[in-house]
């Protein structure tokens, strides 16, 4: 037997969010997980069409897109001026907005939840930058645990064509060169992204990620995609 | 992580209802300890540039929920922490705050967010030195406001909890709610209790000799002199 719709029913990590029936939210939410640079985006960029395609509704969301908090990061962030602390509840709040404001009233309404990274990429960032690991749990405890996690893993080495593939080059963030860590953005960049990585990997058992090896030929990890989220949503229909 | 600091500098704050007089006391206070030769930095609730606009807009568009009211009043202060608190603490500094953690504790909690979430939200605080909590009757405060100003806001006024369509009583059992929380914290964070029924000179002279005793070991900076 297929899991039942009615036995759905979404949990929080922690206390949650006040004012939130749990047993109202009818639809999914699926998580795309991993590195700057690893493809992320292209897979919610190909997965959002193929699940409209086949009937459901879709949001996709992603980090500073708030209506509330996503210019000021932005903003902030270009200034160069947040300090570590600053930095971790500027995204929290920015996460938060996106929750109550987008994510629940989708869920709501039956609509598949496709977000590009969640509260792991928010956690991993406030640990590397030395930040008390369980004082960044608390307040994300007011997370919904996602139906499915999947985390597109690649090494530093794995990065670094991507990020060049892009005008910019390497960013000033993604090279976590407000930590001072190497002596110019490449250096920078990978010790950063080792160490978020690292963070990444730890989180692997205790969030239950499901680990898709980023790697593979852009069609290969669509396909790999299509048909884990295939089997979440068969439920569904 | 900040909390119990060992910086040379010391962390005095006020707190209070809207109306309590608290303002007025810390910048005698601030007076004071400038004319004393004290380094004296002061810092203001609500007031990190980073942040401030992004408050501004939630609160024009009302599109704060409690939670997201919650988290970026925690985002200014953390901006204020490290900017504007720990760097004159450590340089040895008297930093004063108009407001501290304890008005998120109060309204908050106050808006339905969970006393224990916002608790550990604010952990990354520094402890203050002495954290003044003036007390004031409802009335007495509601008459000071509700006097002398133009028009209340509707956050402040605690019109999006829907306890009333009218500003005005919405803002009574708003402020009648966080005094109620102040009060509650009283024992749990030792807040100096200040009488704020009292004349401002009464007030003001308690103050400054609560302050006085911990600015033993601080050192003072006057203004320099035409040297011999």
């Amino acid at each position: 037997m297929a899991e039942n719709i009615a036995d759905h029913k979404f949990e929080f990590y922690g206390e949650g969010l006040p004012d939130v029936d749990r047993g109202e939210l009818r639809g999914r939410l699926i998580v795309i997980e991993g590195s700057d640079g690893i493809g992320r985006s292209t897979q919610v960029a190909m997965l959002k069409p193929w699940l409209e395609s086949n009937g459901h509704a879709v949001l996709d969301t992603g980090m500073t897109r708030s209506a509330l908090a996503g210019r000021g990061i932005k903003q902030a962030k270009a200034g160069i001026t947040l300090g570590p602390i600053s930095l971790t509840l500027f995204y929290a709040t920015d996460f938060a907005d996106r929750l109550e404001n987008e994510m629940i009233p989708a869920l709501r309404a039956g609509f598949i939840v496709l977000t590009d990274r969640y509260i792991y990429s928010l956690i991993a960032r406030a640990i590397v930058r030395g930040l008390d690991a369980d004082w960044v749990k608390s307040f994300y405890g007011l997370a919904l645990k996602p139906d499915a996690v999947f985390y597109m893993r690649g090494d530093v080495k794995d990065l670094i064509p991507r990020v060049l593939r892009s005008p910019a080059g390497f960013d000033y963030w993604e090279s976590g060169m407000d930590m001072h860590l190497g002596a110019d953005l490449f250096d920078s960049f990978r010790e950063y992204q080792t160490r978020m990585l690292s963070v990444f990997d730890s989180m692997v058992d205790t969030y239950g990620f499901e680990v898709i090896d980023a790697t593979q030929p852009i069609d290969i990890i669509y396909r790999n995609l299509q048909r884990r989220i295939g089997q979440l949503l068969r439920a569904m229909r | 992580m900040y909390g119990d600091h060992e910086f040379p500098g010391k962390l005095f704050i006020v707190e209070g209802i809207d109306g309590s007089g608290k303002s007025t006391q810390l910048s005698l206070l601030q007076q004071w300890l400038r004319r004393e030769g004290y380094m004296v930095f002061f810092s203001e609730w609500n007031s990190s540039p980073l942040v401030r606009e992004t408050t501004r807009r939630g609160k024009k568009k009302q599109m704060l929920t409690p939670t997201t009211f919650s988290l970026i009043h925690a985002t200014d202060l953390a901006d204020r922490i490290e900017r504007h608190i720990i760097p004159p603490l450590k340089a040895g500094a008297i930093v004063l705050a108009d407001r501290y953690i304890y008005t998120a504790f109060a309204r908050d909690a106050a808006r339905g967010v969970s006393p224990r979430w916002v608790r550990e939200l604010y952990r990354f605080a520094v402890k203050p030195t002495i954290a003044f909590y003036f007390r004031v009757p409802l009335e007495v405060s509601l008459k000071r406001i509700l006097g002398a100003r133009a028009g209340l806001k509707h956050y402040e006024a605690g019109m999006d909890l829907g306890l009333s369509d009218d500003i005005e009583e919405s803002f009574k059992l708003f402020q009648g709610r966080i005094r109620d929380r102040y009060e509650g914290m009283i024992d749990e964070f030792n807040l100096t209790v200040i009488d704020a029924t009292g004349s401002i000179e009464e007030q003001q002279n308690e103050v400054r000799s609560i302050v006085e005793r911990e600015l033993r070991d601080v050192p003072k900076h006057p203004l320099p002199m035409v040297e011999f």
